[in-house]
């Protein structure tokens, strides 16, 4: 079975536009859109092409070293691979439960992640095309562009993001791929200096984090229409959450609602993911297609990340993030709650999230005791799952009697977000490029949709607006009729 | 020919600095017992001296040799850190680098490994060489002891620990070629665990780089905490490097 506009009837009639590359970060993303004479779309697809490879060349290394090695998947949330592995390497160990103080400084680490990948997230590469419209001009729509435009916005977002990468240096040990999380626990708690260092701004971010929420919340309502038709669909959706049903990014059972909102699975163990998970293959896609098992391949496809979170979830455990998400669920008749778009919203709602468990954690002792390491009886296999910030994080790892990796499986958020991603794309472009000339401003709009969920497709575009981009337009006989390059400096030429 | 205060005493140059030494030092034993870093790898003050990496290549009234196997002697003027040794020395750090599997993000011995810090320590910023990507096996059939040998820098110090201090021979020297020779366990199987080595040999906490590892208790030591990370190896305080 295919989705509309997964696959053209008769493709040898149509003419093909690429986005290639649409990032040139770790998810080496393409976009093809098949077009008949009359520009009507006919195909769209996102591939995302790289091979990761990580579930092979771990296999034979030793256990205690997969959670530094496999977090190299990311620059942006290497923390979450570090993390759900440890987590994974916890359950093959026996450890059921951290000392408080591994716990809290792990919980800590994984806040300071949320918080600077959020602020990246939002700020960096999506705030751009939100503050300046869609198809504004592509030489200003960049960080840069908004650094110009609206200073203030651009200094918050700099600093939030700043911030959170200092949180994750002292627990981690370094900004960006770090060693602070071990299987059993953690190698460091936070010295005195260190937490008196972090608690001088961690109020100041939780201030920021409230502003960010206002706003998109600004923006939507000065754009709510378009924001709540832009790439909408409807879409089932998984997350973790905590035993009381409120949201937890660090630990839970996951909670499975399909497109109506009634509950499939909740409070499930993670370890026995595949009861519920299955993964399908395509053949124009390295990438899996993870679905409900209960549901099928054709119609079991769900999306992950902030907007399922902060909807799925029943309370926020955090007074300001949780009266932030009581508004978003009800502003507009709920409307926003299932937008596209909603995922930034969603996001901020979490940054905020994230700034406030900071500031706990900070004034709990226990981040500063020596009990750092908990142990007990081997297991073969471990499962770790996280709420990374673009959505559920599965690890999961048998090692032998050696301590050597014999099998890994990774679900990482992109790859389960890959139909939901596919779909929001096609939506866009029935909204937006069918039947119509298609320009750089356009094909923005495709990216936009992407970027809702993954930064890491965008960041190449808008962290200094220097993704090299070519688009051919290229007729039913496979001559070239038009094409468009935007070149490392951000400039966009036309050839026609 | 004119007498030098250093040749009436037993003092050398090294790099314009007296170094004093006791009659049968080698060039590396005083130089250290001052303080004074000359850069190595395969040598280690509780062995005898090896000569194989060549890293402690030192010009001696202008001539190369290895200040490892040679003497101190009186009025001896040597060339230590100048920029033509350095720059011998990255060469043959790169060589070493190339010929094995040293990916430094992952290992758990990055902040504490001879060769690493070495690295940094001469300024060497990329393999320069194409990469041999050898194909090395792990062994990890001893309960207690992790073998990679794709960090193996063939400076032999397992061995003459095993052999000198353990009395165990349990490691040699073996193979042919730039992608053969390496450090072999020298049981039937090839299989350390096949053979009695333990924890609290001294082969097992001899080796620079990451080959021979205590298993379980990688990253313990965090960053910012490791060997390295307080100060360059040409700064080391004497007794905490080799």
């Amino acid at each position: 079975m295919t989705f509309e506009l997964e696959t053209a009837i008769s493709p040898e009639k149509l003419r093909r536009v690429a986005i290639d590359p649409v990032s040139r970060v770790e998810g080496h993303g393409k976009v093809t859109i098949l077009l008949d004479d009359d520009n009507k779309v006919h195909q769209v697809r996102l591939h995302i092409v790289e091979f990761r490879g990580f579930e092979k060349f771990i296999q034979g290394r030793p256990y205690w070293e997969v959670p530094v090695m496999v977090q190299r998947l990311c620059g942006i949330c290497p923390v979450s691979h570090h993390l759900a592995a440890s987590k994974a390497l916890d359950m093959m160990m026996g450890v059921k439960q951290l000392t408080p103080t591994a716990e809290k400084i792990r919980r800590l680490m994984h806040a300071g992640q949320i918080l600077q990948s959020h602020a990246l997230h939002f700020f960096h590469l999506s705030s751009p095309d939100l503050l300046f419209g869609f198809g504004s001009d592509v030489a200003a729509r960049n960080i840069v562009g908004v650094i110009a435009a609206h200073p203030e916005i651009a200094k918050k977002g700099v600093l939030l993001r700043k911030y959170g990468q200092e949180v994750i240096r002292m627990t981690a040990g370094k900004r960006v791929h770090g060693t602070g999380s071990v299987p059993g626990g953690v190698n460091k708690s936070l010295s005195a200096e260190e937490r008196a260092e972090l608690l001088k701004d961690a109020y100041q971010m939780v201030a920021w984090s409230r502003d960010a929420v206002g706003l998109i919340r600004q923006l939507f309502e000065q754009n709510l229409t378009e924001y709540n038709r832009f790439g909408r669909f409807r879409s089932a959706g998984m997350c973790l959450v905590a035993a009381d049903g409120s949201m937890d990014l660090y630990h839970g059972g996951l909670r499975a609602r399909d497109a109506d909102g009634n509950t499939m699975f909740d409070h499930f163990d993670y370890s026995r993911y595949w009861d519920v998970i299955g993964e399908d293959v395509k053949p124009w896609s390295y990438m899996k297609f993870p679905f409900f098992k209960s549901l099928g391949p054709e119609d079991g496809s769900y999306r992950v990340g902030p907007l399922t979170r902060v909807t799925h979830c029943d309370s926020i455990p955090t007074p300001l993030a949780d009266k932030e998400r009581e508004a978003f669920v009800a502003f507009d008749g709920g409307s926003s709650a299932g937008a596209t778009l909603g995922y930034h919203w969603a996001r901020m709602i979490e940054m905020l999230h994230a700034a406030e468990c900071i500031k706990d954690l900070l004034h709990d002792d226990d981040i500063i005791g020596h009990d750092l390491m908990a142990t007990g009886q081997r297991q073969e296999r471990g499962v770790g799952v996280i709420e990374a910030p673009r959505g559920t994080l599965i690890h999961h790892y048998r090692v032998d009697e050696n301590d050597q990796v014999i099998r890994a499986n990774l679900i990482v958020s992109t790859t389960h977000n890959n139909q939901a991603m596919n779909t929001a794309v096609r939506e866009v472009a029935k909204q937006y490029l069918d039947g119509v000339e298609i320009t750089e401003g356009l094909l923005n709009h495709i990216e936009i949709a992407i970027r809702a969920f993954d930064p890491c497709l965008s960041c190449a575009t808008h962290a200094l607006g220097q993704m090299p981009l070519e688009v051919a337009i290229v007729g039913a006989d496979g001559n070239v009729i038009d094409e468009a390059t935007r070149d490392h400096r951000g400039l966009t030429r036309l050839v026609s | 020919m004119k007498t030098s205060d250093s040749e009436a005493s037993n003092t050398f140059q090294l790099d314009g600095e007296d170094i004093p030494f006791t009659p049968g030092q080698t060039i590396i034993q005083a130089a250290k017992a001052h303080g004074t870093y000359i850069p190595h790898l395969c040598w280690h003050p509780d062995f005898r001296a090896h000569g194989s990496c060549k890293l402690c290549t030192v010009k001696v009234n202008g001539r190369f040799g290895s200040s490892c196997t040679m003497e101190a002697k009186p009025g001896l003027e040597v060339e230590n850190r100048t920029t033509e040794l350095d720059d011998k020395r990255r060469t043959l750090l790169q060589m070493l680098f190339v010929e094995g599997n040293h990916f430094c993000p992952s290992c758990e011995k990055s902040g504490n490994c001879t060769l690493q810090a070495t690295a940094y320590e001469l300024k060497m910023v990329s393999p320069h060489f194409d990469m041999f990507y050898p194909d090395r096996a792990v062994d990890a059939s001893h309960p207690d002891i992790l073998l990679d040998f794709n960090r193996c820098i063939m400076c032999s110090l397992c061995v003459t620990a095993s052999s000198e201090v353990d009395g165990k021979n349990v490691f040699y020297m073996g193979g042919r070629g730039l992608l053969g020779r390496r450090v072999h366990v020298s049981s039937e199987s090839g299989k350390l665990a096949d053979t009695d080595f333990a924890l609290s040999d001294r082969a097992a906490s001899i080796c620079p780089v990451g080959v021979i590892l205590k298993k379980r208790r990688g990253f313990a030591v965090p960053i910012g905490e490791r060997t390295y990370d307080l100060a360059p190896i040409s700064e080391q305080p004497a007794e905490q490097t080799p």
